[in-house]
């Protein structure tokens, strides 16, 4: 991210767009960030009234390799906060990368609420929430406009 | 000033994010010293002097306690007279249908079958716990272990049978259990990062082969 190309600039509106792309990500992160700390800690009360919610951070598809999934979800949102930061700073490679990490992320999402359909029949409101995420930065990921050509 | 502002924000939100999420860990853990002054209880698998206790805390209704029986079950049968298994209850607000489970499992113990029940609760978990009628599938579990039925609905009410749940979960509050499973192994509590199949083999390991004192 170091070689700032000076050929291409952000608009007015894709700065706007990658500062509201980092906020959700942040939202995101501390999301994940609690769902990690619940998958290691083992606790289950805190989901405050939501049968669905333990059967869900309790299952084994809540779990990669005995890590938990959440922490994927911490990596993920923090690389995509980093783009989104840096691409509203100018650099254009991170608007690359972002693309691709919220391209990753969405994927991801899309299983996992497959999982809770359709296979667990239960759903996790934090779960719903991260989801909710995903999709808003994808969706700023496709509207976001094509950076501008300086002629310099 | 400009150039590294990213980098500011983004290693000030690494920190925040690292610091909040470390504090919150701290904050749920069970105190690692939590220790108990007596390893006893009523449902007990093993004997009274087998070289390791393990006391579970569980809840009927939480998936990883169903996990976590069968773990301990296929413990049982391979450390043999050398592991003693006991079993608190630990019903949480969340699980409809926990503190049901918990009173059918003491209302089988008043006709001493509480570790059938037990284990065909486990068993069934993913089916009654969904379930519109539990009432009824807790009474056909009770026929399938051999239970007398009228005893068995009677028992259900007895207060006493409700008192030893709730005798149990102050227990475990009193040891520091806010979450399911908890074990404790010879008294000391098993990290939660350790609650898994090798976590509680090595607690076991290292109960049975204490390091040699110099």
């Amino acid at each position: 991210m170091s070689n700032r190309t000076k050929n291409t600039t952000p608009s007015r509106g894709q700065i706007i767009l990658f500062s509201i792309a980092a906020l959700f990500c942040v939202l995101g992160l501390a999301d994940a960030t609690y769902l990690t700390v619940l998958a290691l800690t083992g606790e289950t009360a805190a989901c405050s009234g939501q049968a669905g919610c333990q059967e869900v951070l309790g299952s084994a598809y809540a779990r990669v390799a005995g890590i938990p999934v959440a922490a994927f979800g911490v990596a993920g949102y923090f690389t995509a906060f980093t783009c989104a930061t840096f691409a509203a700073f100018d650099y254009p490679r991170a608007r690359k990368f972002f693309a691709l990490v919220v391209g990753v992320l969405f994927a991801a999402t899309l299983w996992l609420l497959y999982v809770q359909a359709f296979v667990l029949h239960a759903f996790c409101r934090y779960c719903l929430f991260s989801a909710a995420i995903c999709f808003l930065l994808m969706g700023l990921v496709v509207a976001s406009p094509a950076p501008r050509v300086s002629q310099d | 000033m400009k150039r590294f502002l990213p980098f500011l924000i983004v290693t000030a939100v690494a920190l925040i994010t690292f610091g909040s999420g470390y504090a919150l860990y701290r904050s749920k853990q069970v105190a690692p010293g939590a220790t108990s002054g007596v390893a006893g209880g009523i449902h007990v698998r093993g004997k009274a002097n087998a070289a390791v206790t393990i006391e579970e805390f569980g809840d009927f209704q939480c998936p990883p306690c169903g996990t976590m029986s069968g773990v301990l079950h296929k413990l049982g049968e391979q450390y043999g007279s050398r592991l003693r298994l006991i079993f608190h209850h630990f019903p949480l607000a969340v699980h409809a249908h926990a503190g049901e489970a918990a009173i059918a499992a003491e209302a089988a113990h008043e006709q001493g079958k509480f570790w059938e029940m037990h284990d065909v609760l486990y068993k069934e978990q993913a089916l009654w716990s969904k379930a519109p009628d539990v009432p009824a599938l807790f009474n056909g579990y009770a026929s399938s272990i051999g239970l007398d039925m009228e005893r068995f609905k009677s028992d259900l009410l007895k207060p006493e049978v409700a008192a030893r749940i709730d005798a149990d979960q102050k227990l475990g509050t009193s040891r520091g259990v806010t979450s399911t499973p908890t074990l404790f192994v010879n008294n000391s509590v098993l990290p939660v990062a350790e609650t898994n199949p090798t976590g509680v083999q090595k607690a076991i390991e290292a109960a049975l082969n204490p390091p040699p004192k110099k």
